[in-house]
Parts: structure tokens; C-alpha cells; sequence
């Protein structure tokens, strides 16, 4: 399932191969890449702070804040919101480069130009906020983990620490054997891959944050706007379709077959030695011809049997178009959109046929189920797999095909088979 | 001369309509009503009693599988009602609804580009009329292209025969067609109809089980 790597963080750590995975090496790497910035900013942030802390001491003590403070605070807070826009600009590039550490998504920046817009567009004042909490918040966190790190180093070093003169102070029991250390030992070692998980969830809300403070909210429904577009885009194309499929098959399809019964009647009044017998003969033969081949050009633009048998029973055709036994398994308990039944008719078509010309299969199954908001549609042969999307263009142009509609293909084919291709398709009502 | 033969016909394309009735009438059906919607061909038939129907599939109101619904409604309230459906497109499950009615005898199955070949097709409509099966050499060419379990028995040329069986052709017929003389169709017939599994009995009616077995076979 090649096409089906998790994109960020936080969606890998819902994967039961997370601790094997590269995944706790990135989110290390982006720790690690987090402890200067979030140092040098907590050193900013304590600078800032400290009169504050000064006059706040001062007041609880219910002495009286001298003056020469009062004007320091005042200047370094008001230095501090001159700069801070500043800082956090440049931060902000980084941290968004910073975040493809584990978070493959893309996140465009808010595009804040000019030195006036720092200090008056609110995703400036994001940039200044994340800032704040990269400096206040995070090395909190990243402390509070290392101590819990270091109680585990040490508890894991107990069985060679303790002993003799050495003594191991736990919050509530004392150790001062190795042999009273070694269960403590084992448990920390137990706990080492809880750690990773820790380590992993604390990571994957600080990336949360940073996307969520350093996106860009402003050309959010812009993006989104693209997207629709494109769906719209399919189904207006999907329409024009289906107005041309009518057309010919309810207007040209009986004029010609009409024509066609005309001429068919009018040989049988034309005696066969006649001179016109020939040339009707001839006519008559090529609107024959015509109307096959119209029937197939029909055929072609917009499958006639999902508009008359619905998405299970045009399946069910496909089926038995087939060249191998296919079964076919439909739950469909809720309507289906028709672009998406369209999509997913084309998706068990081109699947299908790729079962018969690369397969090398005795028997297929289709399967057709609902769940909420979405509709899945899987393919699967016996055959004798190894189908890389990568050679020819049948999978990809597939994949186009679901992308537009904003779905997913998924391809699990390992030399010698079997070949599963599913397909998830969202269904919006 | 045999008895006229009084038939209802469905057809929403107008055009396509009154070249139909010029053709039955040109040879010798008696066309008692012609319509144009579903509705109106349930009307009809149970106004007119004909003793064959001929509709178009995908007819208004809408425009899907009406007229066929409107069949097979029909043919059970009279199931000795012959029935012949024409379709735009070949569609296996189409057919096998339409035998499914009532013993499967007296229907008929054919693609739109059948009425091209006028005597052929009044032909077929008068063997359906007269109580056989005719189901679309289209239709049977894409179910036998691949054996299917009950059918992997028949020799090649058994399953050529058992083809021209379910568009409905005798044995002179299909010995015609095959070059062969009827002898030898009767002992292919005879022995589809063994490795069938179907039982002696009313041969006729073999002949249908025979044919409903493999439509069947390809759902």
C-alpha cells in the first residue's frame, strides 16, 4: 500500500507500526530542532519578564513599586511589542520550513508584506503569539518530558547504581539493592516504548499549533475554492455528457433506426432486377452499420445502464461483460451522489479491464459498500499481481479520475498476486 | 391463411412508431393500438386483449425500464400474453427478468437494430407469437463467450446450438444454418439437454429451461 504512507504526524501515530517506523526519528529530529529556538526565545521572554516579575513580587509584598521600575517596565514592554513582530517574522519562516519535519502537507504562509503590515494584520500578530508560546509553554513541556526521561534512565540504571553506600530516593520508597531495583528496572524498560508515544503526542501538538497559528487563515478559502472548482469542473463536464448521451440516444438513435426500417421495407418492394435495387441494398446495409457504430459511441459517452439499472445493477452488467467470473457484492444502504456512482463505474470498468488484459486471473470480485459519507469501492482478482502505477498509464488515469472528485485510490498488488484496488469516493449530501 | 395476429404496440419515438405499424401491418399483424407511454400501453392491452406486445424498454414517464415493467406486469395478469421487448443497449439482466415471467415460453428479447431486417424480424415475432423464445443473438454471443459452470460441459458446437435454441429457431431451422442435416441438431439438442440436467418431458419446454439454465447461469 504504497500510496497509503501516512502525511503527518499525527496521523502515523494512529498506526500500529508507528515505533518501527521513521516516524519517532522525525519527530526527534524536530525535538531536537526545537530545544535552541524554544531556549534563545525562553531567554527572550525571561528578560522581558523579569520587571514584571519584579513589580508583581513588589506589590504582593505590599511594598511600594518604585518609580525607576515602573518606567523600566513600561519602556521594556513597550520594546517588547516594538519588536516582537520582528522576531517572530523570521521564527516563522523557519518553523514553517521546520515543520515538513512531520508534517508532509504543505502550508503556505499568510503572505505578510511590508513592515507596516507586521504590526497590523492579524497573522502577524499569529507569528507573535506562536513566538510567545514556542518561548513560554514548550520548554515547560520539553521540561516536565526530560525529567520523566531522566526518572526512567535512572530507574532503568538502578540495578548497577544501587548498592553499598548508594542509595536510590524515590518520591515514596527508598532502593539500596540491586535486587530491590530490578523490578523498578523492568518497569522502566516496559515504559520506554509509552516514552516514544509520549515523545511522538507532544510533538505532533506542537506541530498542531505551529499549523494551526503560522497557516495562512486569509487565503484558506481561496485554497478551497480551488478544489471546488475542480470538483465543479467534473460535473459540469459529467452533465454535458449525459445531455449528449440523451440527445443521440433519444433523438439519432430512432430517427436512424427508423430510417433504417424504412429502407428495409422499400427492398421489399423493389424488384431485384430493378436498377435500384443495388444501391438500396447498399444503403440499407450502411445505416446498419451506422447504427451499431452509434450505439457503441453511445456506449461510450456515459454508461446507459447505471441511468436505467442504478450503480449495483450497472455493475452487475460489467460483471457479466466480463471475461472471468466476477462476484459482485453491493451494501448499499444510502443513496449514492451520480457523479459518484459515475466515478465508481468507471473505477470497477477500468479495474475490470485491467483484470482482463494484465491479470492473469481465473475470478474477480466486486465489492460495493456505504459507510457513513463516503462510498468504497473494491476490485479483486486472483491474478498474478505486481500492477505498479508507475508503468502505464491505466492506474494513474484512474487515480486522476477519483482525485478529481476528491477521493483516493489505494493499490496493495505484490508479484504473485493477489491485486486489490480500492477506491474511496467522499459522498457530500 | 392463418389467423390474424392483433397486437399492441409501445414505441415514445414517433417516427420509429409508424414505420412499426407499417411493418406488422405489411406483414399481417393487426395492429389494434399504438402508443407512446407506459401508462397508456397497461390501457391498452387490458382494453384491447392482443395476443402479442411489442415495447420499447426505456419509455416515458420515466424514461428507464418502464416499458419492460409494464410488460412483465402484464404478463402476469396473462401469461399467455406474447411478449417481445425491443432495447436499445444489450443487457443481460433485462432479458433474464423478462423470462422469468411467467415459464419463459411466448417472449421475446431483441435489440432496436433487429426491426432492420423487416422479414426477419416480423418472423421472430410470429415464433414468439406462436409460443417460442427469442432472446438477441447479441445477447447470447456476450453469455456464451466464456464457460460458465452449467455450460462447461457443451462441446463447441453444442453451445452454437444451444445459441440458435434461445433465438428461438427450430431444428430444421438451425440445421439450415449450420450446414448439418436435422438428425444431427436433434442429437446435439438431446444432448444439451442432458448434460443440462433437464429431465425428459414436453421437448418444447425443454428447449426454454435449456435456455433460461444458462441466462441464468450468467447472473
Amino acid at each position: 500500500m504504497t500510496l497509503d504512507e501516512p502525511r503527518h504526524l499525527a496521523e502515523a501515530l494512529r498506526r500500529r507500526r508507528y515505533l518501527i517506523s521513521a516516524w519517532p526519528w522525525r519527530a526527534l529530529a524536530y525535538a531536537v530542532t526545537t530545544v535552541p529556538l524554544a531556549g534563545v526565545l525562553a531567554v527572550g521572554l525571561f528578560v522581558v519578564g523579569a520587571p514584571l516579575l519584579a513589580v508583581v513580587t513588589a506589590a504582593q509584598r505590599g511594598r511600594p513599586v518604585a518609580l525607576p521600575l515602573v518606567v523600566v517596565l513600561t519602556v521594556v514592554a513597550l520594546a517588547a511589542v516594538a519588536v516582537a513582530p520582528l522576531v517572530s517574522a523570521p521564527l516563522a519562516v523557519v518553523d514553517r520550513w521546520r515543520l515538513g519535519l512531520v508534517d508532509g502537507r504543505p502550508l503556505p504562509g499568510p503572505g505578510v508584506r511590508g513592515l507596516a503590515a507586521r504590526y497590523t494584520t492579524g497573522a502577524a500578530w499569529r507569528e507573535v503569539a506562536y513566538a510567545a508560546w514556542l518561548g513560554g509553554a514548550v520548554p515547560l513541556a520539553y521540561g516536565m518530558f526530560a525529567l520523566l526521561v531522566l526518572l526512567d534512565v535512572l530507574l532503568l540504571a538502578g540495578p548497577w547504581v544501587a548498592g553499598g553506600t548508594d542509595r536510590i530516593v524515590l518520591g515514596w520508597t527508598t532502593v539500596d539493592s540491586p535486587r530491590a531495583a530490578v523490578p523498578y528496572a523492568v518497569a522502566a524498560l516496559l515504559a520506554v516504548p509509552g516514552l516514544g508515544y509520549l515523545a511522538g503526542l507532544l510533538v505532533a501538538a506542537q506541530a498542531g499549533v505551529a499549523r494551526w497559528l503560522l497557516g495562512a487563515p486569509s487565503d484558506g478559502p481561496a485554497l478551497r475554492e480551488v478544489t471546488r472548482s475542480r470538483a465543479r469542473l467534473v460535473g459540469a463536464y459529467e452533465a454535458e455528457r449525459r445531455r449528449i448521451e440523451r440527445d443521440v440516444h433519444d433523438g439519432a438513435q430512432p430517427r436512424l433506426t427508423s430510417l433504417t426500417l424504412q429502407l428495409g421495407l422499400a427492398r421489399l418492394d423493389v424488384p431485384e432486377d430493378s436498377p435500384a435495387a443495388k444501391p438500396l441494398a447498399i444503403a440499407h446495409e450502411q445505416a446498419k452499420e451506422l447504427m451499431v457504430t452509434l450505439r457503441r459511441i453511445v456506449q461510450g459517452i456515459r454508461p446507459q445502464q447505471l441511468a436505467e439499472l442504478g450503480l449495483a445493477g450497472a455493475v452487475g452488467e460489467l460483471a457479466a461483460r466480463a471475461t472471468v467470473p466476477v462476484t459482485v457484492r453491493a451494501e448499499l444502504t444510502r443513496p449514492v451522489p451520480e457523479l459518484v456512482e459515475t466515478t465508481a463505474w468507471y473505477v470497477v470498468s477500468e479495474a475490470l479491464g485491467n483484470v482482463a488484459r494484465h491479470a492473469g486471473a481465473t475470478r474477480a470480485e466486486v465489492r460495493l459498500t456505504r459507510p457513513d459519507r463516503r462510498l468504497v469501492v473494491e476490485v479483486e482478482d486472483d491474478g498474478r499481481g505486481g500492477a505498479d502505477p508507475a508503468r502505464g498509464t491505466g492506474l494513474t488515469g484512474l487515480a486522476d479520475r477519483v482525485a478529481a472528485v476528491d477521493g483516493r485510490l489505494l493499490l496493495a498488488s505484490p508479484p504473485g498476486g493477489p491485486t486489490l484496488v480500492r477506491v474511496e469516493l467522499p459522498c457530500r449530501p | 391463411m392463418p389467423p390474424v395476429t392483433r397486437v399492441v404496440l409501445a414505441e415514445d419515438e414517433v417516427l420509429l412508431r409508424e414505420g412499426l405499424v407499417g411493418l406488422l401491418t405489411r406483414f399481417g399483424f393487426a395492429v389494434v393500438a399504438a402508443v407512446g407511454t407506459a401508462p397508456e400501453l397497461l390501457d391498452a392491452a387490458r382494453a384491447h386483449r392482443p395476443e402479442l406486445l411489442v415495447t420499447d424498454i426505456r419509455m416515458p414517464p420515466e424514461h428507464r425500464d418502464d416499458g419492460l415493467r409494464a410488460a412483465v406486469t402484464l404478463r402476469a395478469e396473462r401469461p399467455d400474453l406474447a411478449v417481445v421487448v425491443l432495447s436499445q443497449h444489450v443487457q443481460s439482466g433485462y432479458a433474464a427478468a423478462l423470462l422469468d415471467s411467467g415459464d419463459g415460453r411466448r417472449v421475446g428479447y431483441l435489440l432496436k437494430d433487429r426491426v432492420a431486417d423487416v422479414a426477419e424480424f416480423a418472423d421472430t415475432l410470429r415464433r414468439v407469437a406462436a409460443g417460442g423464445t427469442a432472446v438477441d443473438p447479441d445477447v447470447v454471443r456476450h453469455l456464451l463467450r466464456r464457460p460458465r459452470d452449467p455450460l462447461a460441459a457443451l462441446s463447441p458446437r453444442e453451445r452454437e446450438v444451444l445459441a440458435l435454441v434461445a433465438e428461438g429457431h427450430s431444428n430444421g431451422a438451425i440445421a439450415a444454418r449450420l450446414h448439418v442435416t436435422e438428425a444431427a441438431v436433434g442429437k446435439h439438442v438431446g444432448n444439451i439437454l442432458t448434460k443440462l440436467d433437464l429431465p425428459p418431458a414436453d421437448d418444447t419446454n425443454r428447449r426454454v429451461l435449456a435456455v433460461l439454465a444458462y441466462l441464468r447461469a450468467g447472473r
